[in-house]
């Protein structure tokens, strides 16, 4: 059995007896990778030398305490690491050296975890299918003509394939659950503020959030406990402590009072995820669990308002990338010629669309009817989730409306692909937690589950998604992917 | 006589001299090698974060308290988009609609008439960096030194009348920006900048002419004289029927003219919208409050203060109070014991002269107040003459030390003794007797005549008062 199947608590425990050396550990990850990344391409950039040193090192030294230490860690492309390549899957930042690492990505490497390369993603995280790539197309594990989902598609689908124990994603509408759901692992959209963004390039500021994608709910808890917390370098993140969450996983939801809005098994869902979807919440009844129907009213209106937010924010986000510092730059003799060749090479056709409408939603005369009218809908879909929030613990539903969909099926049509956020879009509108576990497979292909909990309630997902976990004995084992056919 | 009347507005930038930068720790200083106080999060990196430095809030909460401003309770910052080499994150981080500031008003003095002139408001931004054109027209260059320096935009009502106004309006608000120390307003570094917007309209017509906005205003002289070129333009093309055009137009100061810089059309759509990425900022009142028991005195009230206690003159008082050195050193001579009046002439006249000429202020010479106060009271006594004080004078400011000292080791002791004037001044009369005669004939230069050459042969060491009194005492013996 491949050693990643073990899962965190177990790997650490080895290596901390000697039974395995780190050096063990990352031999698996690059093996693999040789094995089945010319299929799957989760990577965009290998650390392979540097790992291979860390390991050695760390084989001889010890590992130490850290629970992460001599862990192989995945990390998304739009996650700065000091010196290793980082390019947001764009031709803009194909030769961009960061000078500084991210604070999560400090964080991971304070515990000694190794990263073992960057993975691929859409084109600075705007996308469901990892297909904006400028670089290429990342496969779904269980069936390499379908996509991995997005934008953490690599994240997701190197550690649905073992080729790293776990990986860090971001997640702006759902590019953290969508992708897990799809690949069928555990991803976790921490809370707005629960994790620092220092070192994330910004896609839109106030969404933004990175978080752990694993292949158990309780690896998962250890990486978030690891990233969380207040952080100097960034006045967004929260001063709030950071539970215990492995303490959380105690098995136990009875009385727990779960919401299913009605919104999330309605029109646009496919009636084999709902089939899952609904089976998986039977399951968390008979754990102990109440259920009762309520509603999101508002969150028909998320798509549209996320859209206008998210574009107009990243429209100035992506503004520095203007060829004078750093990055692709397009040799002419004049200053705003340079600009626009820049950055009309430099950026792919979905970046370029929605800097184009989050430029047009910001202009003098249509700021008002429409980056003004978004945040009042976000104002009143957050109202949406505190109402249901005041009398449950958990909101649970699908994580998508469709399992993984075909490569080709929807990039051309803009509309159909961001629909496919319709279910995870009001989490980061609202700034609340989302965890997606696997609860089955719908045709072959893995349904994600959506957990969604209070502000700083992380807590209370992992210990209903970890009892759910336990007491079907689902995490979907990449073996039996597609890859090995 | 002109048919119209001048409206005049000015923005004005004063950069804060925080020890750091506005959103990270690099240092905020001017002068340094280029790009050396520099770091990701000013070069605008991807992912970088800015963070408040929150000692630039309280220098823009200072200044908008100075200026008699109400001070937001909830403020927050906003995201001003445009592309320039200078600006790496492609927007400036600045306020839009709640700035810290609102509702201030500055007091003028022009021709001894007072004015208060409104200040719209106060927010709180990030400078640009510097860009240099290499003069073989091969390329630009880019200094990141001062990006993210923080400033402060002071944008005033439409209240000055003339370009006197504007003058004054910017003495004032640099001077209260000295007291309070938030700044080092120099106009030649541009840690003070002015952009000037200017119209007319015939007496009588309430609603406002079309403006026209100045640029490259590197002096306040500048600023006088483009509003002064402008008003006489807009007028030009007034009573020649035509229309003035909205645009932004550049001074040149070797024509004395404006030239069209862009047209209202190149002006930009900044697309603002909050900034994501910093928290909104409570202020509530133990901050005011704290920030305000900061205030030192300011120069109204300092003015008003000469006058009322201390019995000097407006002007005097007005003049000493331009710059918070001068007016401190004026404070500190007086409160040695030197006479008030006579110390404010000192400063008005010899010292200023000096200033002046040598382009240096009154902190930047070796002189303390002090060394002044002791001069003043050397002349008060009669040790020395005011003859004899103008030498020493010249040794204090250029070298400083202690006026006793200078005047006794260059031997410039007044002679004030009447026994040693007699054997001077005898000899002297006994040579001329003639012109004793003459001035009791009615010869009144006679005297002059007499006193001179006493005090050249004292080396203008002879009590002056004394020695006329001596000699009239001679004559009226005849």
């Amino acid at each position: 059995m491949p050693l990643f199947e073990e899962g965190l608590v177990s790997l650490s425990q080895k290596l901390h007896n000697k039974e395995i050396k780190a050096s063990d550990l990352v031999d698996e990850a690059f093996a693999r990778i040789g094995e089945v990344d010319g299929d799957v391409q989760a990577f965009l950039t290998l650390n392979e030398e540097a790992a291979r040193e860390q390991a050695k090192a760390l084989d001889e030294t010890g590992a130490g305490d850290a629970i992460l230490a001599g862990m192989p860690i995945g990390i998304k492309d739009n996650m700065v690491t000091k010196g290793l390549r980082t390019t947001c899957a764009s031709h803009i930042l194909e030769n961009y050296d960061p000078l500084y690492d991210a604070t999560v990505v400090e964080k991971v490497n304070a515990q000694k975890a190794i990263t073992i390369g960057k993975l691929n993603m859409d084109e600075f995280a705007m996308g469901s299918s990892t297909e904006t790539s400028f670089f290429k197309k990342a496969k779904n594990p269980w069936d390499l003509d379908r996509v991995p989902g997005g934008s953490s598609g690599g994240s997701a689908a190197a550690v649905a394939a073992g080729e790293v124990l776990f990986a860090l994603g971001t997640d702006t509408g759902g590019s953290i659950r969508q992708p897990s759901a799809f690949c069928g692992v555990v991803g976790m959209k921490p809370t707005y503020g629960r994790v620092s963004r220092y070192g994330l390039v910004a896609f839109a500021s106030s969404l933004d959030q990175a978080g752990p994608i694993t292949r158990t709910v309780e690896d998962n808890a250890y990486l978030l406990q690891a990233i969380a917390g207040l952080d100097r370098h960034d006045s967004t993140s929260a001063d709030v402590a950071v539970p215990n969450y492995a303490a959380a996983l105690t098995g136990d939801i009875k009385g727990l009072r779960v919401a299913v809005p009605k919104e999330y098994l309605g029109e646009g869902i496919d009636e084999s995820v709902k089939g899952t979807i609904r089976a998986a919440i039977k399951q968390l009844e008979s754990l102990g669990a109440v259920i009762d129907e309520v509603s999101l009213p508002h969150s028909k209106y998320a798509v549209p308002a996320y859209y206008i937010i998210a574009s107009s924010e990243a429209s100035a986000n992506l503004a520095r990338f203007d060829g004078v510092r750093y990055g692709v730059r397009a040799e002419t003799d004049d200053l705003i010629e340079m600009y626009k060749k820049s950055r009309s090479e430099g950026f792919g056709d979905e970046v370029k669309r929605r800097i184009m409408l989050g430029t047009f939603a910001l202009s003098s005369g249509y700021y008002d009817a429409y980056y003004k009218k978004a945040q009042q809908v976000r104002t009143l879909i957050k109202q949406d989730f505190e109402k249901v929030f005041a009398d449950h613990d958990l909101i649970v539903g699908p994580t998508t409306p469709t399992t993984a969909f075909k490569i080709g099926e929807n990039i051309d049509d803009p509309l159909t692909m961001y629909a496919n956020d319709l279910l995870t879009i009001p989490v980061n509108l609202a700034g609340v937690p989302a965890i997606s576990l696997p609860c089955g497979l719908a045709d072959g292909l893995p349904v994600g589950l959506q957990m969604i909990g209070r502000p700083f309630g992380e807590e209370t997902l992992y210990r209903a998604a970890h009892a759910y976990e336990q007491s079907t004995g689902f995490t979907l084992t990449p073996a039996k992917g597609a890859m090995n056919k | 006589m002109s048919n119209f009347e001048t409206v005049i507005g000015l923005e004005v930038h004063v950069e804060l001299k925080t020890k750091t930068k506005a959103f990270c720790g690099c240092a905020n200083q001017f002068g340094a090698e280029p790009n050396t106080n520099t770091c990701p999060i000013c070069l605008g990196h991807p992912g970088v974060l800015p963070i408040l430095n929150h000692e630039a809030v309280d220098y823009a909460i200072k200044a908008a308290l100075a200026l008699n401003c109400d001070v937001s309770r909830e403020t927050k910052f906003d995201r001003k988009n445009y592309f320039y080499p200078d600006n790496p994150k492609a927007y400036q981080i600045s306020q839009f609609d709640q700035p810290i500031g609102r509702n201030g008003f500055i007091e003028i003095e022009v021709d001894g008439k007072k004015k208060k002139i409104g200040v719209h408001r106060l927010h709180l931004e990030e400078d640009a960096g510097k860009l240099s054109h290499l003069e073989d027209g091969s390329g630009s260059l880019v200094d990141f030194n001062r990006v993210g320096t923080p400033l402060i935009e002071i944008v005033s009502e439409a209240d000055m009348r003339n370009p006197q106004e504007a003058y004054a309006y910017l003495e004032k608000l640099k001077a209260i920006m000295q007291y309070i120390d938030v700044s080092d307003v120099k106009m030649e570094e541009g840690s003070l900048r002015c952009d000037a917007n200017i119209s007319i309209r015939p007496f009588g017509q309430t609603s406002f002419g079309t403006k026209t906005e100045l640029k490259n205003l590197n002096s306040f002289a500048f600023v006088e004289k483009g509003l002064a070129y402008e008003e006489r333009r807009q007028e030009r093309v007034l009573l020649s029927g035509s229309e003035v055009v909205q645009e932004t137009r550049r001074y040149n100061d070797a024509t004395k003219t404006t030239t069209v810089m862009r047209g209202k059309e190149g002006s930009n759509d900044y697309r603002y919208f909050p900034e994501p990425d910093i928290i909104k900022l409570k202020i509530d009142q133990e901050w005011i409050d704290r920030i305000k028991a900061e205030i030192p005195e300011l120069p109204d009230s300092r003015q008003k203060r000469y006058v009322d206690e201390l019995g000097l003159p407006e002007y005097d008082a007005m003049v000493l109070t331009q710059t918070k050195t001068m007016s401190d050193f004026f404070q500190e001579a007086v409160a040695q014991g030197a006479d008030a009046k006579l110390v404010s002439n000192w400063l008005m006249g010899e010292v200023s002269a000096y200033l002046n000429s040598n382009y240096k202020t009154i902190d930047q010479v070796p002189m303390t107040a002090e060394g002044l106060a002791k001069l003043v009271k050397l002349i008060e006594k009669g040790t020395i003459s005011s003859k004899i004080a103008k030498k020493v004078f010249k040794d204090l400011i250029e070298k400083g030390g202690d006026p006793e000292e200078i005047v006794k080791a260059k031997g410039l002791i007044q002679i004030s003794d009447a026994g040693a004037l007699n054997e001077l001044i005898l000899p002297i009369l006994e040579a001329n007797k003639q012109s004793m005669i003459d001035y009791k004939n009615g010869k009144d230069r006679a005297l002059g005549f007499l006193v001179g050459q006493v005090m050249k042969q004292s080396r203008g060491k002879a009590n002056p008062k004394m020695v006329n009194k001596i000699i009239l005492d001679e004559i009226n013996k005849l």
